[in-house]
């Protein structure tokens, strides 16, 4: 049996102890010449790794993209960070504009108003104004963070409806010619369902989030959207009979029969995986769908259409803006290398790499000639676009939880629209209250 | 003095690691419950209001009224499904081991792999494979064929997954405490003439109580905090199967970290509590009946 000394015990645990706590040393307080980047984008993990080497062949920085997926882990470790103090140089952060107000506030996040603005606003001005807007805090604004712009957008996405086209063929319809409200949508649907006994519509209702970005579009252009922004700050009951019939034309499509068996209960990346394999004729997806269907089946013939109207007294909005941005550390040492290396990475020549590399919308302008064709559609959406992120307000994530589980139950036959109504107003009333 | 601190060199490592990832947690959790906290910002300090807020949330008591839900129909279906075979295969001397073994596997198993599994089993095309309707199809039962996790049975379905997947521990659980009553017990009883009725209410059952006390808390307890199976199979569904766990872990993913935490005290003292009655009225039992406590 090996004997230990006492002293020999105390090195061993302070070795141990050494071990552990290494772990919780600031990843950012390196010297060395090198940017270290935490991201959750696992399809462009290989496009950025080669984007990382051009740029030190370039100008001699390192650059080192560190993916964690998936994304709620990722949340998860940026959140963590935040609090040892241990972010990157660059992070991007997934959540609600309420977080990034408290990244901010808590000194985490550098303004990049000054670096944007420089030189006329030559950066700044390279954007899609959708897609910087997302990053942009106005001055006086509800989340007490001063006025600036926070965050790099590196690409631009749009919740679109898709339609398989080929299908459309098949069941004699015009694929030039996509349906433009919601009859023209249950109508066709309903024709390819009868015809090709293919399912009408699949989405990933089950993850919530996708049927609140619908229930908005609509709710938007059917009550405008400075009524829907009052509902927000709670000068309009969700009990409202705008708001009862916008739940109501969840139910339209319960009752039309054109869902997808299980879509309550359906991930977005099932929903992706049955549209591409021809399942279903229509879908409400992303633009990040252009790679996944392309990965998943590169003969797939679709495209994007704007949201099927349900009134013609207001205008459609659609959901969208940047998809994805990235935040320099503000307590970074490389702070300045990392504010460099962001500007490169939005110049066209990269942007256009990203394109072909990844077939996501580009943050900036000028690159729409370098688009596949069925992206180019989604650009004519740029300037109707929305999100919670350029609101005045955002909603309460209770109040969108319970709006989202009332929708799934509106479509699972459970709750009728009225009923799901009175929920979400409840809660709203309740959360309002604390 | 010196053998005092190296015998305590020796558990120093355990301690510290305990305190680290258990004891600071736990009491942090307490902390956080008073707080109005995004993990990010300055925490302020709220009184009770979190635990206000899960009091008065209809969100919160709608998911414990699912957990409590499939805790019904574990603690039935489940457990008398645990008890019988374990009672067949203490009785039948031949496979017993290949029997344990198969039985066992389930628990083994991943809970998302099960979630996943059963949700193409139960789901039609074009996400599952619709095997079960399928099934009823090929056995002439086509009528009650269905879309099993679209409608409201969804929560009823949860609830047999989740026995499904779980018996196998109350199998083994019974199982052990059969294999300790001692036979000869029974073969006094039977050369007294009792019947095998007679001999599983006045023999099995009574000296099974301790065991079966240990089943039901267990049963509650982790039934109670079920989450990845049912996150996996349904995600959810409108809430007719979120459990007090999801609803956790939702706060926790909008960072409400202190209401996340008041709600994670809450399930903690109904649990704990629900566990004291448990043993309390098993001890009641055995005293009425006369049999030793376990």
């Amino acid at each position: 049996m090996i004997k230990l000394s006492f002293s020999g015990k105390g090195m061993f645990f302070a070795a141990f102890l050494a071990a552990v706590l290494s772990g919780c040393a600031p990843s950012s307080k390196t010297k060395e010449n090198k940017i270290v980047i935490w991201h959750w984008m696992v399809d462009r993990q290989s496009a950025f790794t080669e984007l990382a080497k051009e740029y030190e062949s370039q100008t001699g920085t390192k650059v080192e993209f560190k993916l964690f997926f998936p994304p709620d882990i990722y949340s998860q470790k940026v959140i963590a960070a935040a609090r040892a103090n241990t972010l990157p140089d660059i992070f991007g952060i997934l959540g609600e504009k309420k977080m990034s107000a408290s990244f901010i506030k808590s000194g985490h996040i550098l303004n990049m108003t000054p670096y944007m603005e420089a030189k006329g606003g030559k950066w700044k001005n390279r954007f899609n104004p959708q897609a910087l807007k997302v990053n942009v805090f106005s001055d006086n604004n509800p989340y007490g963070v001063p006025g600036g712009i926070y965050g790099v957008p590196i690409d631009t996405t749009v919740l679109n409806f898709v339609y398989n086209r080929e299908l459309f063929k098949k069941a004699g319809l015009d694929p030039d010619n996509p349906p433009r409200t919601l009859d023209e949508f249950i109508s066709d649907a309903g024709i390819v369902k009868d015809k090709l006994g293919v399912d009408g519509f699949v989405c990933g209702w089950g993850e919530g989030w996708l049927l609140n970005a619908l229930a908005t579009e609509w709710a938007i252009n059917l009550m405008g959207e400075d009524k829907f922004l009052k509902t927000i700050k709670g000068g309009v009951s969700y009990t409202d009979k705008d708001w009862v019939k916008v739940f109501s034309f969840f139910s339209r499509l319960k009752d039309s029969g054109i869902l997808a068996s299980g879509i309550a209960t359906m991930t977005n990346k099932e929903a992706e995986d049955a549209f591409s394999k021809n399942k279903a004729v229509f879908s409400f997806n992303g633009t990040w769908a252009v790679n996944v269907y392309a990965q998943l089946n590169p003969g797939l013939d679709y495209a994007f259409f704007p949201l099927p109207k349900v009134s013609d007294k207001f205008p459609v909005k659609i959901w969208g803006g940047a998809g994805s941005s990235f935040m320099v550390n503000s307590g970074s040492s490389q702070k300045d290398k990392a504010v460099a290396f962001l500007k490169w990475l939005t110049a066209e020549k990269q942007q256009i790499f990203l394109i072909d590399k990844t077939r996501n919308l580009p943050a900036i302008k000028g690159c729409s000639g370098h688009l596949p064709g069925v992206l180019k559609a989604a650009t004519e959406t740029f300037g109707s676009l929305t999100h919670p992120d350029v609101w005045p307000q955002n909603e309460d994530s209770q109040v969108i939880e319970v709006i989202n589980r009332g929708l799934q139950q509106i479509i699972m036959g459970i709750k009728k629209p009225a009923e799901a109504a009175e929920d979400i107003q409840k809660t709203k009333e309740r959360v309002s209250r604390k | 003095m010196k053998d005092k601190a190296v015998n305590f060199s020796f558990i120093v490592p355990a301690l510290v690691i305990f305190t680290l990832f258990w004891i600071y947690p736990f009491f942090y959790t307490f902390i956080l419950a008073f707080q109005e906290n995004d993990l990010i910002s300055a925490p302020k300090f709220i009184g009770l209001s979190n635990f206000r807020l899960v009091f008065t949330s209809g969100d919160w008591w709608s998911s414990m009224y699912n957990g409590g839900f499939i805790t019904l129909w574990a603690l039935t279906f489940q457990n008398i499904l645990a008890l019988t075979l374990a009672l067949a295969v203490d009785r039948v001397i031949r496979l017993r081991k290949f029997y344990k073994v198969v039985f066992f596997i389930l628990p083994v198993l991943s809970e998302i792999i099960i979630g996943l599994l059963m949700k193409q089993f139960l789901v039609s095309e074009p996400v599952g494979r619709d095997v079960f309707n399928h099934l009823l199809n090929s056995v002439g039962l086509g009528f009650l064929a269905h879309d099993w996790l679209g409608t409201a049975h969804v929560r009823m379905i949860t609830a047999i997954v989740h026995c499904w997947k779980g018996f196998g521990w109350a199998f083994i659980i019974f199982l052990a405490g059969l294999q300790s009553i001692p036979e000869q017990l029974y073969e006094a009883a039977r050369i007294d003439g009792a019947g095998a009725w007679h001999c599983f209410t006045k023999i099995t059952m009574p000296l099974l109580m301790p065991v079966v006390t240990l089943v039901v808390v267990l049963t509650i307890l982790g039934t109670m905090q079920a989450f990845a199976m049912i996150l996996a199979l349904t995600g959810g569904a409108g809430g007719l199967t979120t459990v007090p766990v999801m609803v956790i872990y939702d706060h926790l993913r909008h960072n409400i970290a202190g209401l996340a935490a008041a709600e994670g005290l809450v399930l903690g003292v109904i649990l704990v509590a629900v566990s004291f009655t448990m043993f309390f009225i098993s001890k009641k039992i055995r005293e009425k009946y006369g049999v030793l406590p376990g």
